[in-house]
């Protein structure tokens, strides 16, 4: 990889300070990012470090009873300390990469990156998550803006990712076994005013809302109610893997099952 | 930049760039290879050690960012008179290795599972080693060595 700057702040204030750098780069696990400089796929001349930052790392419920989840967390931490408030966002957490990454990763640097086939923000979009930063809260459906693309601003910085907690919900992913990331993943999450429906690593655009299946589930939250539904297969991602109509099947059956999970 | 660690019980400085890797500190400040670089993108695990008490792929880390850490590699495993962890040990009782480039990476994986569960079930096992890839031996035996270290009796195992 190229040579950068390394910069390892401990509080927020500094990591925003350090941000101001020209090409400077958030740090969360590295492990999309590092893997992206040794492919010479960035080059930043600055590198901001956010995992040594006490203030950004944990767990707690918010007053609205949401939980709040510290961006620079590990997939690993979550998968622990999420699991007896928000279950379905635990798992999913637990089924991320495999534990050597789940111990690096966080959710701030998956959310920030916005894979179009990573598992969390179809946890954020389907639970209508807020994400904070350092100078304002986004909703997560004005968040996320196409294939690693989000509302972010140069410099800003992911503090915390505020998750209402659903009565019922569910996470399926159909792994790419090499990759371990989502071939295609849904995540169901039902709230007392409606049930919202997010799908991960199906289409172009990353993660989306499946709103003809909202709309049923909300009327009627029962895997019967989107029986033979898929969405339109364009628009979908056609690769190795699989076409875009295949893709456009496997999220009408994972929604099914993850109906059934929730 | 001088970074300073805890390595295998023994404090260790050395000079690094920003972009040094863990791996390439501990492989070439320090001179401790038993922890290999395989496929250098995070996958194979061939490079895992633990720090603060997990495990993480040294190759996707970078060496600053384990300063004052507590680090443990394939080398500390053994004792100081080369005795064999049990399940070091436990590896070679039940071959669960054959050329070995992945075996620092398995062990240290299959030491972190024990450490948070030390009676894993078969099915366990297999998905806490999913990110460690073994060319040789098709796994079974490794998934053996890692039930017998835990003091289980060894069942059969899937697919046999």
């Amino acid at each position: 990889m190229y040579a950068f700057d390394l910069v390892r702040p401990a509080t927020l204030a500094d990591a925003v300070a350090a941000m101001a750098h020209d090409e400077a780069q958030a740090l969360g696990g590295g492990q999309t990012l590092i893997p992206s400089l040794k492919a010479r796929l960035a080059s930043p001349a600055t590198l901001v470090s956010l995992t040594g930052i006490a203030e950004m790392v944990g767990v707690c419920r918010g007053d609205d009873g949401a939980v709040c989840i510290g961006g620079a967390t590990t997939h690993a931490q979550v998968a622990r300390d999420v699991a007896a408030h928000y279950p379905a966002l635990a798992k999913l957490a637990l089924g991320i990469g495999d534990p050597a990454v789940r111990n690096r990763g966080t959710i701030g640097g998956s959310v920030a990156n916005n894979d179009p086939a990573a598992c969390y923000p179809s946890a954020v979009l389907a639970s209508g998550a807020t994400i904070v930063t350092n100078t304002r809260h986004i909703a997560a459906d004005d968040y996320f803006q196409g294939m690693f693309t989000t509302a972010l601003e140069p410099g800003e910085i992911i503090t915390e990712v505020r998750f209402p907690v659903p009565m019922q919900a569910a996470y399926i992913k159909f792994e790419q076994p090499a990759s371990r990331f989502a071939l295609t993943g849904v995540f169901v999450a039902r709230y007392a005013d409606g049930v919202r429906v997010a799908v991960t690593g199906a289409a172009e655009q990353g993660v989306f809302r499946w709103s003809d299946a909202e709309a049923a589930l909300s009327a009627q939250f029962a895997a019967s109610a989107i029986a033979g539904m898929a969405p339109d297969a364009d628009g979908m991602i056609t690769d190795l893997h699989g076409t875009a109509a295949y893709r456009a099947h496997l999220v009408g059956v994972l929604t099914r099952r993850a109906v059934e999970a929730a | 930049m001088k970074v300073t660690m805890t390595v295998n019980g023994a404090t260790c400085s050395g000079e690094v760039e920003g972009r040094t890797l863990l791996v390439s500190f501990l492989r070439d400040t320090l001179h401790l290879t038993g922890t290999h670089v395989g496929c250098d993108t995070s996958q194979c695990g061939a490079c895992v050690v633990h720090v603060n008490g997990r495990a993480v792929k040294s190759c996707t880390m970078l060496a600053a960012e384990a300063e004052g850490a507590t680090v443990a590699t394939i080398e500390g495993m053994a004792d100081a008179d080369g005795t064999l962890s049990p399940l070091q040990q436990a590896f070679q009782d039940h071959h669960g290795l054959q050329c070995g480039f992945c075996t620092p990476g398995m062990v240290m994986s299959a030491a972190a599972l024990l450490a948070e569960n030390p009676k894993p079930t078969e099915h366990e096992v297999r998905h806490y080693l999913e990110g460690n890839i073994c060319r040789c031996t098709g796994y079974h035996n490794i998934v053996k060595a890692v039930l017998a270290a835990s003091g289980q009796d060894l069942p059969a195992v899937a697919a046999e």
